[in-house]
Parts: structure tokens; sequence; C-alpha cells
């Protein structure tokens, strides 16, 4: 695929490669600088894997201290830096140029503090996801963002993309889980940004940045909502003939006053894809699935399930299974988050983050098959029900470029089809650099315009993940 | 006096473009119920959104709601009531505590992230706000966000927007998500703990999967004798009865807790929202937010340097509602003298002009979180012209 353009690599730059890396030399330990080319390889992409780039050097500070003085120097030197996380961006946002340097934070993987009675966590950015919800599950607690990539995702990139997850339908996404950062801008000045408190003294900076991609600056630790978990969780399956019916299930569900913890929707060819791989007992006879989860104590899921049994027994459910164990329990879910990993097995995929409005599920599902199909292929489809955050799976084979290009045009197609029906284009993994020339499908110039003035509050001249986000043409420096 | 009152978000464009070269600066208006919050200003002009008004987009079943910026609170309320819904995060009146008239708007929410006791539980005005249409300082109209709750195409200007108090443009439009209302509420109340067992009580049950939906203590002498600290349960009514059952076990060193229902123990929790108690009094008010285990310190810290002092505690502790005296700087530097060595920040939200123009009603700003301050009301405002100096001078 060759369709996403890069900016072209300032050839100053490159000519400059040895001076810039002595310089860098300077400034970290010496295992902290990566400049061969076969250790240079593995940060050359991340999950968007059709698309690479060989960094000019990466550099993975254990510091914030070297993560400002990095920052410092390539402003100095005029050089773009590409922050990283895990590398698991699905959207191309830890992609670097051949003219930046890659600032990773990854061995900045330490859990500083655990504060259970302000229900806070003190964490660096390089801390996993899980990790997070693992240091404090002993205590009953958790931290509530759950990405499918949740074992490998840092919090440093969940706080860039604003990450989502299959429980944000209750417990919100990132931004509303995160207190305070600390931030290293781009002249090296280091920031607190809130903190164990709620709401800001100022502007809502934080906010501002949850959700930049790396382009204000490099958070390096963060303080997060821990949540104490409830008594118990129980995921059930309900099966329903076709979608159109499980939709009006969610919708009726929500109707009712009942906001269940996570309302997962998975068509046909995911429910095989995923019962192939996970063996999780989805039912194999049905249109469409819900994963609906409830919590609390036996008796009040008990009776939270008894209602939304009878709701979807409105809508025409043929299944509904419950988990009888924890092991059953985490098959379902593994079954769902593995969705993406288990149809990676069966063919190639791109994967789309477009996020309706639920009243339109029915046309928008019809219409993506529709799509898929004009194409000559296949789509498996996974998604947010509670939400309307689409995850459909574009197959095809990354073989034959042809395919491949044709795979990348149905995913735009979809992704502006949820624009048309008052959506947006992504709902969760960022725009990146695979959406980034869709953005004036949903801004328009003044709406783009004043976000890029309000980036170049924090990076007048682009340094920051350049390539990513806003189109190529037509960008505002101030 | 000239008040501008557009009826369409093209008239609201032409207004500020009629201001821009003249640098004519504009207070920006909803109801008119919260004036006081800020710093005063002295302005000529003032651009209200009386004329924008209506629920645009309502679809309980996605549990969104739109509304032109200058539609009555009370009417989005009564519309989502209807339908059985609710605003996530409890905005608070300010009438009582500046003792105004006229309807409060929900574009005012947006822009001053007002929110109220269950803020602790289910986010502040700026979690649940998920999409705005504005007029910038160009005279431009744009948006960001939308009517879908998981959204993360481009910058977040949602967020900045909501709590910039109109310093960084005029809303036209705001999007909500909403919440179902509970089925059943019920308050548990203990009495006559001293402020640090209230909040440690207040620290337990928040930590406990019994999902407090609100949780405060009062002190004793603010609104009875007796210091009261009180959770409130949301949820179908066989989940109040088996959680308010286990929380009084789990709280069982705090004594035995009384169980409130109804229209009392609902006025209770609006006069908390509101800060009722601080109504019709000549004193200052402050708005702390920090750490809820830091809150009875601070206010003990703090009643020691200004005697007289009375205070209460929201958000399980992390907010703390201060009245003191409102002379001299009402109490500022010793305030921000207490937070100091406990982070968070101070906020004067009652006081008179003369005090507002000379104390910092705002926290002041690390100075690079000033200079970013700075640089972003300018991207919005270049010429200055909404609500500047509201905030911080020159912003």
């Amino acid at each position: 695929m060759s369709a996403i353009a890069f900016p072209v690599p300032d050839a100053g730059i490159l000519a400059r490669r040895e001076s810039i890396v002595a310089g860098l030399a300077g400034l970290v330990a010496p295992q902290a600088l990566i400049t061969s080319d076969d250790e240079r390889r593995p940060y050359e992409t991340d999950a968007l894997t059709a698309y690479r780039r060989m960094p000019l050097a990466v550099v993975l500070p254990s510091t914030t201290q070297e993560v400002a003085a990095v920052l410092r120097y390539c402003r100095e030197q005029g050089v773009p830096v590409v922050p990283r996380g895990s590398g698991t961006s699905l959207s191309g946002g830890a992609i670097p140029q051949e003219d930046a340097v890659v600032i990773g934070v990854s061995k900045m993987n330490r859990i500083l503090e655990i504060d259970y009675a302000n229900r806070v966590a003190r964490v660096q950015a390089g801390v996993t996801n899980l990790a997070v919800t693992g240091a404090v599950s002993a205590e009953g607690f958790f931290y509530a963002p759950d990405p499918s990539s949740q074992l490998a995702c840092s919090i440093g990139g969940n706080i860039g993309m604003n990450s989502g997850g299959a429980h944000c339908l209750k417990y919100g996404v990132t931004t509303n889980n995160v207190l305070g950062v600390t931030l290293v801008m781009l002249d090296g000045s280091i920031v607190e940004i809130g903190g164990a408190h709620l709401d800001s003294p100022g502007y809502d900076l934080l906010g501002l940045i949850n959700g930049s991609e790396g382009q204000l600056g490099i958070v390096t630790e963060a303080t997060v909502r821990i949540l104490r978990s409830a008594e118990g969780a129980r995921p059930v399956l309900f099966g329903f003939p076709i979608s159109e019916q499980a939709g009006a299930a969610v919708a009726a569900i929500i109707g009712a006053g009942i906001i269940p913890v996570a309302m997962e929707f998975m068509d046909k060819p995911a429910i095989e894809i995923c019962e192939a791989f996970a063996k999780a007992g989805y039912p194999m006879d049905c249109g469409a699935l819900l994963i609906i989860e409830v919590e609390g104590s036996d008796e009040e899921m008990d009776a939270q399930l008894a209602r939304i049994v009878a709701i979807a027994g409105e809508h025409g459910v043929t299944t509904v299974k419950e988990s009888k164990s924890a092991m059953e329990a985490a098959a379902i879910w593994k079954g769902r988050k593995s969705a993406f990993g288990a149809t990676g097995r069966i063919a190639d995929y791109i994967c789309m983050d477009g996020t309706i409005p639920t009243g339109q599920l029915p046309y928008v599902l019809r219409r993506m098959d529709e799509i898929v199909k004009g194409y000559g292929l296949r789509v498996a489809n996974v998604f947010h029900a509670g939400d309307g955050n689409l995850h459909p799976l574009i197959l095809y084979n990354c073989n034959d470029p042809v395919e491949a290009q044709k795979a990348e045009d149905a995913g735009m197609d979809i992704l502006k089809l949820c624009v048309e029906v008052g959506g947006c284009l992504t709902g969760e993994h960022g725009v990146g650099i695979e959406k980034r020339d869709l953005m004036t499908f949903q801004f328009n110039e003044a709406d783009l315009a004043q976000q890029m003035r309000v980036r170049a509050v924090f990076d007048e001249r682009w340094l920051l993940n350049p390539a990513k986000v806003f189109p190529l043409e037509g960008r505002v420096a101030a | 006096m000239i008040i501008h009152t557009p009826t369409t978000e093209a008239q609201a464009c032409a207004v500020v473009k009629s201001v821009i070269d003249s640098r004519v600066p504009l207070a920006l208006r909803g109801g008119g119920t919260r004036h006081g919050l800020g710093r005063p200003a002295q302005v000529a002009s003032t651009l209200s959104s009386a004329g924008l008004t209506g629920i645009t987009l309502y679809e309980p079943a996605e549990m969104v709601i739109a509304a032109r910026a200058g539609t009555p609170l009370a009417l989005v309320q009564e519309t989502l009531a209807e339908r059985g819904q609710m605003l996530p995060f409890e905005p608070m009146d300010h009438r009582a505590l500046y003792g105004t008239e006229g309807e409060p708007t929900i574009g005012a929410v947006a822009a001053c992230n007002i929110s109220g006791p269950r803020r602790i539980n289910a986010g502040a005005a700026r979690d649940s706000l998920i999409g705005i249409r504005m007029v910038n300082g160009r005279g431009e109209m744009i948006k960001s966000g939308g009517r879908v709750m998981k959204n993360v195409t481009g910058l977040d200007l949602v967020k900045l927007v909501s709590g910039s108090h109109g310093t960084l443009g005029f809303l036209t439009e705001v999007t909500f998500r909403v919440l179902p209302r509970p089925a059943a509420l019920a308050t548990l109340q203990w009495r006559g703990l001293s402020d640090a067992q209230g909040v440690a009580l207040l620290s337990k049950a928040l930590g406990s999967p019994f999902e407090p939906m609100a949780a405060a203590h009062l002190p004793g002498g603010l609104a009875g004798e007796e210091a009261v600290t009180l959770l409130r349960l949301e949820n179908f009514p066989d989940s109040i009865e088996y959680r308010a059952g286990e929380l009084a076990l789990l709280l069982g060193e705090y004594g035995v807790p009384d169980r409130l229902e109804g229209e009392g123990v609902a006025a209770h929790w609006r006069d908390i929202r509101d800060a009722a108690f601080f109504a019709g009094t000549g004193e200052a008010v402050w708005r702390l937010s920090l750490k809820p285990t830091d809150g009875a310190k601070a206010a003990a810290a703090i009643g020691r340097m200004l005697p007289g002092a009375r205070w209460f505690y929201d958000w399980g502790g992390g907010l703390v509602w201060l009245a003191v005296p409102a002379d001299g700087d009402a109490g500022a530097a010793a305030i921000r003298t207490a937070l100091k060595p406990l982070g968070g920040h101070a906020t004067l939200v009652r006081a008179p002009d003369a005090v507002r123009a000379a104390v910092d009603v705002f926290q002041p700003l690390a100075e690079p979180l000033m200079r970013v301050t700075t640089g972003i009301k300018k991207s919005f405002d270049p010429a200055g012209i909404f609500e500047t100096g509201r905030m911080y001078a020159g912003i």
C-alpha cells in the first residue's frame, strides 16, 4: 500500500545524522540510544504494519529529565520527534519518519505511588495498561479503560490516543480517568498539569493533552483514577437471528434505564472467526451476538439479568448463555478481545474505528456490507454497541497490491459513511496517519485551522509527530 | 450598554466580526445568574445567548441531547425527565449563592464546567459534554466533538472550552451525553463525626464496591447543631436495600446511620450542591479542589489562620466550600499558603468586586502553563474581545 503520503524527509537533517546522534549520545546513557539498523528496525512501524519508515535514531530515556534534554536538543536542531509508547497504535500514531528521532517511554515503567484512600495511582508513562490494574487488583481495585491491546499498550500511549475499551460505556475512556500528568514541552520545560484533585484551576489543559497524539509534548508520568471493582461481574451471551434485532435490543435496554458495564456486538463472520480461535462457546446458529456484562452481588446480577433477558425476549433473542464460572467468563472475553488477532490468523485485515449514532446501526451495517462487497471483499464486524463505536475488519491479502488498495478504499468509504450519518472517523484508535487525509470530511477549514492554532501554541514549527492527524497541505503555524 | 441578542449563528458571527477591528470587548451572557464568577470587568457591550434557544436533538435511546446555548437548563432537565433521563453531573445552581435571578442556561453550564455532588462518581460537566459549536474571535463558526460519546477525532477543543468561562468564544450549541434517572434514591447519614472521621468514612465508602453517587460531610453548626456525614445511593430499589445494608456494616465503626429518603433529604443535597449554607451572608466564598484526604487538613489549617471561617466538604472531601470574612484579601494569602504543600487549588467564587479585582480569583499558574494559557487565548481570540480578564489579567 502506498496511498498515505509522508512528508519528504529533510535532506539537511539526514546529512547531519552523525552529528545529531553524537549530540544525543551526550544527553542520555549509552544503552538508551539506539542507532544501528538492526536495533532501529523494530521501531519502523507500529500496529499499522503496512507502513514503515526507518527513524534517524531511537532514544529510550529513563527519566523525565532525559526526555526534557532530548526534546530541547531536537528543537534546537530542528529535528522532528515521534513519541512512542509500546507501538500498538492501529492508526499509525507511532510510525516514525526518516528524519525523526523516536522518543520511546518503554523504560519508564515504574508504578510510583498507589493511594487507595484517594483512589489514585501515580505511574510512569511506559507502564502497561494492564500493569496498573495488576498492581492494585489484590486490594480489589482496577484501572477502567481496557483497550484490547491492554497487555502491551502503555499509559503514555493511552493518553496520547485517549484510548477506550469495552467497558467505557459505564466507566468512560482515558480522558475521564486521568487526573494529572507530567508533561515535557518541546522546549524542555517540565510542567505538572492536574494532580490527585478533580477539576483544573485554569483552562482544561489535561483534557486537551488527552488524545493529542503526541503533538503537544511528551507525557512521562500520570496520575490515574483507580476504582473499586464490583463484587462480581458476569458476561452473558445473547444470540439473535439478525443484526437489526440485536441493535433494537441494545436501544431498548438503555431505554429501560439499564446501563450494563459493557455491551459488545459481533456479526456472524466475527462470531465464526473468534469461536474458532477462542472456543468460547459462542452460539454458531445466530446472525448476531451481544456480549452483555452485568456487575454487582450475585443477587444484583440476577436481578439485572432478568430485566435484560426479558427485554431481549421482546426482540427475538434465540440463545441466552450465562457464564457459569470465572473460566467461562474469561473465555467469553478472550473471544471478543482476541477478535483482531484471531482475524489475523485467517487473513490480513484492516480495522476501522468509526463511531455512529446507534440509531443508524441497521442502515450502516447494511451499507458497510454493500461497500465491502462492492470491492469484492469480506468484512467481519465487532463493535461497542452501547456507544456505536464500530470495528469493521476488512479482510484482504496483503501480498496482492490491488486487493490491498481495495481494502484501504473500502475502509475510507466506511469512515465517510460514519461521518455522513452523524458520527466520526475514529472512536478510540486515533487519527494517526491512517485517517489524516479524511479529516476534511469531518471538519471544515475553520475547524481544522482552530485546532492547528492551538497545536502551534505548543509546537509552532511542527516538530512533534508532524506527519499525523492534520492533512499535510494547508497547515497553520500560528 | 449595548446588548446583542443574535437569533442565528450567522448573526452571532456578524456581531463578533463587527467588533474585531475596534477591539471592543464583549461580555458573554447566558441567564446572567453567575456574573459574579471570575474577575470583574467593565464592558460596554454584551453578547447574549438569549435569542439562541431550543433543543435541537434528543435521542433517548442514544443517551444524547443537544440544545442551543441559551436554552434554559430547566427546560433541558424537564425534557430529559419526561423520558426518565438526566444530566449525569448534577449542575450547581448559583442563584442562591449570588442572590441572582433569571434562568441558568445550558450554554453556561458547558462554558463554566458546572457540576455538583455526582461529580465524584459520574464525572464533571466536561466529561459529559461531547460536542460544541461556537463563534471564535475571528468571527468564524467552529465545531468540535459531535453527537457520539466515543470520539477521538482531532484535538479535544470541547474540554478546552468547557471551563474557559467564555474567554475563548461564544458557544451557540452544546451536546451532552445523558443517563437514565435512577429508579430510587436513598441517603445514609452518620452524626457527630469530626471532619477527619467524616472524610475517612467517605473515603472508605468511595473505595467500596457499593458505588455511593454523592459523598459529603457538613461540620456541626453549619446546617444543624450536629455534624452529619452523607452518602447517597442511586439504583434499583433492591440494589439500594442491599448496598445500604452492606455500607452500614462496612462503616460500623462510625455508628449506625440514619436512612433518609424523600423531599427533605433531596433539598438537603440541593443545598450542598448550591453551597446554599452561605447564601445571603456577606462572607467571601472559596472553592478548594484538592486530594480528598487533604480536605480536612487544609480546612483546619485555614481555620486557624482565619477566625470565623466556615466550611463543608463535597466530593468525598476533595471539594471544600469555604466562607471567610470578605475584608482585606478575603483570606487569599492564607488559603493559598495552606494549599501550597498539599497541591490542589483555590477559586474565589464570591467576593465584592473590589476584592475580586485585587486578588487572583483563579489559582495563579506556573510560568510555562501561563504562557500556554496566554497562547491558547490568543489562538481563539487574537483581538481579545471575549470576556478578556475574566480568568486572569489579559485572559
